[in-house]
C-alpha cells in the first residue's frame, strides 16, 4: 500500500505524542528524536513497534540506528510501504 | 460463500496448530519474563510454547510494559502481561496471586532478565563501584532465586525453571561485571537445583551464543563476540537468530529433560567445546 509522506508524518506525530508525550506541533521532519524531542532509546523501541503495526512495515534494527530525525523515519516507512 | 469457507479452513488449521495436543509442552502453562521486542529470545520461547500446545503469561515492568503488551499481540495467541520488577518485594509477594487471575498452576518459569549499569560494562571493571555491581547481581542473578520462590506455590507436583546464561567460565572482553553476574547466576542455579529437587522442581540454564537483541545492543564491544563466534563455532552461528536458544529453553521446560537439573545447556554452536 503506497503511503504519502504527509500520511506517515501524521501517523508518526500521533505515535510520538502517545509514547513520549511530545506535542504534535513540535514534531517536524527535521527534528532529531533524541536531541530535539527527548525520545530516549526505550521510547524509540516503542515508536518503532507502534509504527510497524500502524503502517504494516518491518523496520529492521540496523535501520533504527540510522533514523536520527523524524524525516529519516518517515522516508524509510514511505519507501518500505511502497 | 467462498470467502467464508476459506476463513473457516484457516481457522481450523490455526486451531489445530495452536491446540497442538502432541506438542512437547501441550497443556502446560508458563510464566515468561523478558519479552521486549520480537527479537527477544523470550519472545520466541513464548511463541514456541504456544505452537507446542502450551500457554504463557508474560511479565514486564515500568515503561517496558506498554512495549511488551504491543509485542504480545504478535504471538500466535493472545497472552496476558503482568507487571513484575524483580527488585520490587511487593511485586514478588503478589506475583502468585496476580498469575492466579490467569492460571491456577504453573508448570514452569522462564527467567530472561539481566541488567547492569553502564559503569559495570565496557572496560571499567577495575573502577566499578559496589553500588553498581550490586544492582547487576540483584537484577541478573539473585532474581532467579527470588522469582523461583515467588512462583513456587503455583507449581503442583513439580516444575521447570529455565534461565538465560552467557558462558561465565572465562573472562570476556567488555562484559565485565555482567560476566560476574552470570557466574553468580550459574551458581544460583546449582543451589536452587539442590534445594528444590525434593519438590521435583528442575532449575537449568541455556548458555546461548551472542544474539543481537535489545540487551545485546547495550553491551559495548558486542562485535568482538561476533568475531569469536564467526571464527570458532563448529556449527555456523547466526547472531540475528534467537530461535536455537529458544528451542533449547522450551526443551528444558518440557518433560524431555526429566532428570536434568542444575545444568547449563550450551546453545552456542559448540564454541564452549573448542580452544581456538
Amino acid at each position: 500500500m503506497a503511503l504519502t509522506h504527509n500520511e506517515v508524518l501524521a501517523g508518526i506525530r500521533e505515535i510520538v505524542e502517545e509514547v513520549a508525550g511530545v506535542s504534535p506541533d513540535q514534531i517536524e521532519m527535521d527534528k532529531s528524536f533524541t536531541d530535539d524531542l527527548d525520545v530516549d532509546s526505550l521510547s524509540m523501541v516503542e515508536v518503532v513497534v507502534a509504527a510497524e503495526e500502524r503502517f504494516g512495515v518491518k523496520i529492521p534494527d540496523d535501520e533504527v540506528t540510522n533514523m536520527a530525525t523524524v524525516g529519516d523515519a518517515v522516508n524509510f516507512i514511505v519507501r518500505a510501504a511502497s | 460463500m467462498a470467502v467464508w469457507e476459506w476463513g473457516t479452513e484457516v481457522g481450523e488449521l490455526e486451531a489445530a496448530n495452536l491446540l497442538n495436543k502432541s506438542g512437547i509442552v501441550a497443556g502446560k502453562k508458563f510464566l515468561v519474563t523478558g519479552v521486549l521486542t520480537d527479537q527477544s529470545i523470550a519472545f520466541h520461547i513464548a511463541r514456541l510454547i504456544q505452537e507446542e500446545g502450551g500457554e504463557v503469561v508474560l511479565s514486564s515492568f515500568g515503561r517496558a510494559m506498554s512495549i511488551t503488551s504491543r509485542i504480545a499481540g504478535r504471538l500466535p495467541k493472545p497472552a496476558p502481561v503482568v507487571e513484575l520488577d524483580v527488585t520490587n518485594p511487593d511485586h514478588l509477594k503478589n506475583l502468585a496471586n496476580v498469575i492466579r487471575a490467569h492460571h491456577e498452576k504453573l508448570d514452569g518459569v522462564v527467567h530472561s532478565i539481566g541488567f547492569a549499569p553502564e559503569s559495570a560494562l565496557g572496560g571499567n571493571f577495575l573502577n566499578t563501584s559496589w553500588d553498581d555491581v550490586a544492582i547487576a547481581l540483584h537484577v541478573s542473578a539473585y532474581s532467579l532465586a527470588s522469582l523461583t520462590m515467588a512462583t513456587k506455590e503455583l507449581f503442583g507436583d513439580g516444575g521447570s525453571v529455565v534461565g538465560m546464561d552467557f558462558d561465565a567460565s572465562v573472562a570476556w572482553p567488555q562484559y565485565d561485571w555482567m560476566g560476574v553476574a552470570k557466574a553468580a547466576l550459574e551458581s544460583t542455579t546449582r543451589y536452587l537445583a539442590r534445594d528444590l529437587g525434593a519438590s521435583n522442581i528442575r532449575v537449568n540454564l541455556i548458555a546461548a551464543g551472542p544474539i543481537k537483541t535489545m540487551a545485546a545492543k547495550s553491551i559495548p564491544g558486542f562485535a568482538q563476540f561476533e568475531s569469536v563466534w564467526s571464527s570458532r563455532a563448529p556449527l555456523s552461528w547466526d547472531i540475528s537468530d534467537p530461535v536455537p536458544a529458544a528451542k533449547g529453553a522450551v526443551a528444558l521446560l518440557s518433560d524431555w529433560f526429566p532428570k536434568t537439573t542444575g545444568e547449563i545447556i550450551h546453545v552456542d554452536g559448540g564454541v564452549h567445546a573448542v580452544g581456538a
